[in-house]
């Protein structure tokens, strides 16, 4: 396992790296982790000319409170989120998404932006980005501009970025305190596989706890992208929390799920249900740690 | 001193502290002065026509020193050897050579090699060999490999592809079917693994022309073994050959074979007249490291509706892949057909085994070797017989047993299993278990999941799961093996073993030993061995393996042979050097030899301890060898040399019980607990014991739930990464209960048995036999491995479950 030849620069700025990108932009790679990458270059299924080390621009790497937003430096490690306590406190599905993610090895050195540019569908982060409607900032010499979580990915392993483009922050509306909750439930082969299914979910239940007042809902590994649900999101909206609205939504979202055969991880058909049952328990989850006490 | 207490403590390992510590000294860690790294070109397709190979671009990249094709070197290397030939079995063993000439055979298969300066270049090489194939139509399954109009691999020189054909019966098997009360049959397959050491293959190669001699740094579980076949391969004479193979990162197999690119590393390295290493990465090594099993069973047993069952009878579709494997041949026949009545007084039996080439991967010996697919198929069979007749599984077990009184046992195929407790360890797994008290709660939760059936979306999670209850007793042959018997199979050498044990002057004592412990802990058992019959501290004991210059010639380790059989060479060779140092005591005392009492390393005149010789001081005597210290007519020195060839082979046992909770959502299998009671006779290290039997039960649990190496059609291995191949981690396994029973063998010095491999043979059908269990509600006979959630879900989804109990009423108190 042995990587084509490449070209290795080592910018120590944001500003130094969308220069190189702007002048390699199309040969070039950005190595953040390199947990996707490293192993795709040894397979020698991705050979970039040029390698973009952005390991050494500590500025990119950051967790911290702005009014009503969580702010995430790209460079930040699944790690660093798994454990922060401001994560845990603010948006704790981030936490809970970021433990889910390969193996501690993986997540010591894996950033949160590398995962969402290389935009695989079986990544954890795309589906919890979604239910969150996270926004990235992202930045080349042209300027500066800020995607949504709806227009971020553009197929499987492609991201809308431009060549030239570097994602440098996520943004992350902070949900309501007290009658908001999220979960991410993964169904994986064993521990550190890639998910056959995930199902994230981030609901705000109205005032009284009874309805849904805002949901969204991601899914892991069903599309040739990180899919929103937007039908079983609709589906819910306004509604009460019941166990046959939850169940009908798992139905919905299931349909609206577009998995493919795999030899190892389960037929298109299996993925479809087992999107129900995933979906159905992070709603279920959810609920629960908005506060809803007993699901009818 | 209680230096007794050596045998049977749980010392830690001695190896642990340099392994864990990044100290261990394997094949990629050498590093010579002006080394250059090979690369294989291997086949994208599966079975295809070399029309040409064109290396030039290749040549003239920098950094490249030599590119390689078969035909360029189809004068200098003989064919892969098969050292295990069957007898009375039509075996047909092609000639399959190191670098392919005209045609490949599987996804894999090496046709051409480069040398360069650095692996990255040599990898860049590779990508500019130009070669033209012709595809040809590729085979991959053994029942259709040896149909009439299959592709052959090899034209006719194995025509239908069919290696060999053994078999073997006793007693009158279609009388026991005739007669039968009942009879089950079932198709089962014993899918594919790939063994995945951590460590990948590989070697290094150093010839120097000073001496004309080589020496040879290669991930081996036989050194000696490797020198012979590389030097068979090579043309290049053994004594001038040198195999060192110090730390081996697991092997499970298939580090015994010697395969075609270690001897073209071999002969680059003497042409070139430069170090050559070649280091596997992970893909290469899952499509040329050898597999294991990939066995298809059509398994049928004769019975009454008392429980005793009369015959067996099975015809196995080997897979061997596309050459024949160092030690194949004998992994599907004699390490499989001899066990097949396993630990029970079956009489009649019959077994076809059909050894089939495919355009795939080689395979061979993996840990346990045709004794967990014997195992797996009788177990199977027993419990769908024991359904079938509505008799609690632990009682159709306890009904046909070999009684504990009736050993040493004869079977119908010929072996004599020393010594056995069959019952008492499965009574002790019953016992452990509460058995009675899971048939109860299974029993509970099916009545509470039939109800909440009925009443739908009101289901609870925690009650949604099925209970499901396996057990699985074996008996393996193990220990291999006594010469006479292995060569009358056909195998190319005796499985006897050689240990040298050298006093030294000062008293310490450096063993050196054939085995080739390779995560097994015989650094540490052998030198308890040693320190309870020399009586010397453990600190004071070496013990020396893997080079073939040091060691005198020894088989190496597999086939759970390195404890009892090393371990017994080791032993005599003690006791011959105690008989030598009893001379010299008694002549040091000034006594008579009858008179000299042995105890705890030291030597005395029988009622006077007070005055004794330690072992150095006879040590110092024997190597002083003047005339106050050394006996007239005695060589000087302290050492022994002994060939240790065991009179039988040793034959533990043992029952696994394994719960299972089923989730019916999602069809996902979880152990809930899982109890293991074996007997390996004598204990010299119980946690050295306990670890192996952890390790063992995760590899087959792992066969059973996760694991499998699949092929498309085309003959790709879809499994060839570890993110594809589902290897369970510790999160995924449960916590094991332990116990053992103790029947000495009782023709081994030590009364001791193997113990490497139980825990695989035992694990994998406990485990489907629980699934099964759990589902046998709705109509489930037999899931093929491994049991993913798919599967099961599709059957919760596609049936419904019947109301009869899951068991019989009947459970031994």
């Amino acid at each position: 396992m042995f990587p084509k030849e490449f070209q290795y620069a080592s910018p120590r700025s944001v500003q130094e790296t969308v220069q190189l990108l702007n002048r390699f932009g199309t040969e070039a790679k950005i190595l953040a982790g390199g947990q996707s990458l490293i192993p795709l270059m040894k397979l020698r299924i991705a050979s970039p000319k040029y390698l973009i080390d952005i390991n050494r621009i500590r500025d990119l790497e950051y967790v911290r409170e702005s009014g009503e937003f969580l702010l995430i430096g790209a460079l930040t490690r699944h790690h660093t989120l798994e454990r922060s306590e401001l994560v845990k406190d603010k948006v704790p599905i981030l936490s809970e998404t970021a433990s889910s993610i390969g193996d501690p090895q993986v997540r010591n050195l894996g950033t949160i932006g590398g995962s969402i540019v290389h935009s695989d569908p079986a990544g954890d982060w795309g589906a919890t980005m979604i239910a969150l409607r996270a926004s990235f900032n992202v930045k080349s010499l042209r300027g500066e501009r800020s995607l949504d979580s709806d227009h971020i990915f553009s197929d499987t392993l492609t991201s809308s970025l431009s060549p030239d483009e570097l994602l440098t922050e996520i943004s992350i509306p902070i949900p309501p305190r007290d009658r908001s909750g999220g979960a991410y439930e993964k169904f994986e082969r064993k521990v550190g596989d890639f998910a056959t299914v995930g199902a994230a979910v981030q609901i705000t239940l109205d005032k009284a706890k009874k309805a849904f007042e805002k949901i969204g809902i991601g899914l892991t590994s069903v599309a040739p992208t990180s899919m929103r649900a937007r039908r079983a999101e609709e589906s819910l909206l306004g509604r009460d929390v019941t166990l046959a609205n939850l169940d009908e939504a798992a139905t919905i979202a299931s349909e609206e799920a577009r998995p493919i055969d795999d030899v190892l991880r389960g037929s298109a058909e299996f993925k479809r249900a087992m999107t129900k049952v995933f979906l159905k328990r992070a709603l279920i989850k959810a609920a629960g740690r908005a506060g809803v006490i007993e699901i009818e | 001193m209680a230096v007794a207490t050596f045998f049977g403590a749980r010392v830690n390992r001695r190896e642990d502290p340099r392994l864990v510590t990044g100290n261990g000294l394997y094949t990629a860690d050498v590093v010579l002065p002006n080394m250059v790294h090979a690369a294989f070109l291997r086949s994208p397709y599966a079975h295809a026509r070399i029309k040409s190979i064109n290396t030039e671009k290749a040549k003239a990249l920098p950094g490249v020193i030599v590119v390689v094709t078969g035909k360029d070197i189809a004068s200098k290397l003989n064919p892969v050897p098969c050292a295990w030939q069957l007898t009375n079995a039509e075996i047909k063993v092609p000639k399959y050579y190191p670098l392919e000439i005209d045609k490949v055979r599987y996804v894999g298969d090496p046709v051409a090699v480069v040398v360069a300066e650095t692996p990255y270049q040599a990898a860049d090489a590779l990508e500019a060999i130009e070669v033209e194939y012709e595809p040809l139509q590729a085979v991959v399954d053994q029942e259709s490999a040896c149909k009439p109009d299959a592709p052959l691999l090899y034209d006719n020189d194995v025509p239908n592809n069919l290696a060999f054909h053994w078999k073997i019966s006793s007693g009158d098997v279609s009388r026991a079917f005739a007669e039968a009360e009942v009879t089950v049959k079932e198709r089962l397959v014993n899918q594919r693994l790939l063994p995945t050491a951590i460590e990948p293959r590989g070697a290094l190669a150093q010839y120097n022309p000073s001496k004309d001699e080589l020496t040879v740094w290669i991930t081996s579980q036989n050194p000696h073994v490797h020198r012979l076949l590389l030097s068979l391969m090579t043309g290049i004479p053994e004594h001038k050959i040198r195999v060192i193979s110090q730390d081996v990162g697991g092997g499970f197999g298939s580090k015994i074979p010697c395969y075609g690119p270690e001897a073209v590393v071999v002969l680059l390295a003497k042409e070139l007249l430069l170090p050559v290493k070649w280091i596997e990465d992970r893909r290469e090594n899952y499509v040329s490291t050898i597999h294991g099993r990939d066995h298809v069973e059509y398994v049928e047993l004769a019975g009454k509706f008392d429980g005793t069952i009369t015959g067996i009878k099975v015809i196995t579709y080997a897979n061997l892949g596309a050459w024949l494997s160092t030690a194949a041949p004998g992994v599907p026949t004699i390490l499989f057909g001899t066990m097949l009545s396993g630990p029970y007084k079956i009489k009649n039996l019959e077994c076809e085994v059909f050894g089939v080439l495919t355009n795939t991967t080689a395979v061979d010996a993996y840990r346990g070797a045709g004794r967990p697919e014997a195992t797996f198929i009788l177990e199977r069979i027993v419990d769908i017989f024991a359904r079938k007749i509505n008799m609690d599984p632990s009682e159709v077990r306890i009904k046909n047993f070999i009684p504990r009184d009736a050993f040493p046992y004869t079977t119908p195929t010929g072996l004599t299993y020393d010594s056995g407790d069959y019952e008492g360890t499965l009574r002790r797994a019953l016992e452990i278990s509460g058995y009675k008290d899971l048939r109860e709660e299974q029993a509970a939760r099916l009545k509470s999941f039939l109800q909440e059936s009925t009443e739908t979306g009101k289901r609870k999670r925690t009650k949604e799961k099925l209970i499901g209850i396996g057990l699985s007793s074996y008996v393996e042959v193990c220990g291999l093996g006594p010469s006479s018997i292995v060569r009358s199979t056909g195998f190319a050498l005796g499985l006897w073993e050689s240990a040298t044990v050298r006093v030294h002057p000062s008293g310490k004592v450096s063993v050196f030993t054939g085995g080739h412990p390779h995560g097994q802990g015989e650094e540490t058992t052998f030198a308890q061995i040693v320190a309870s019959e020399l009586g010397v501290n453990l600190e004071d004991v070496e013990v020396v393996h893997g080079d073939t210059d040091k060691v005198p010639f020894g088989m190496g380790t597999y086939g759970s042979r390195t404890t009892p059989v090393a371990g017994g060479a080791i032993v005599f060779a003690c006791r011959k050097i105690k008989e030598k140092a009893r001379k010299i005591a008694a002549h040091l005392l000034e006594a008579r030899e009858d008179d000299i009492v042995f105890d705890s390393g030291r030597f005395y005149v029988r009622g006077s301890p007070g005055t004794a010789k330690t072992l150095a001081e006879v040590a110092w005597a024997s190597y002083g060898a003047g005339s106050s210290e050394l006996p007239s007519g005695l060589e000087p020195g302290l050492e022994n040399t002994t060939f240790y060839d065991p009179p039988n082979f040793v034959f533990p046992f043992g029952t696994h019980v394994c719960v299972v909770e089923v989730d019916t959502e999602t069809g996902q299998v979880k152990i809930k607990k899982y109890v293991a009671v074996d007997d390996c006779g004598k204990q010299i290290n119980p946690m050295i014991v306990e670890g192996q039997v952890h390790g063992g039960i995760a590899q087959g649990v792992a066969q059973a739930l996760w694991e499998a190496a699949v092929y498309d059609k085309d003959g790709n291995l879809v499994t060839s990464t570890l993110s594809d191949y589902a290897v369970p981690t510790a999160y995924e396994l449960p916590s094991y209960e332990t116990a053992s029973t103790e029947t000495p063998s009782p023709h081994h010095p030590l009364g001791i048995k193997g113990v490497g491999e139980t825990g695989t043979i035992a694990s994998t059908p406990a485990v489907v036999n629980a699934v099964c269990d759990a589902l046998s509600n709705f109509g489930v006979k037999n899931i093929d491995m491994p049991l993913v959630p798919e599967k099961i879900w599709r059957i919760l989804s596609s049936s419904s479950p019947r109301l009869e109990s899951p068991s019989s009423t009947t459970s031994p108190s």
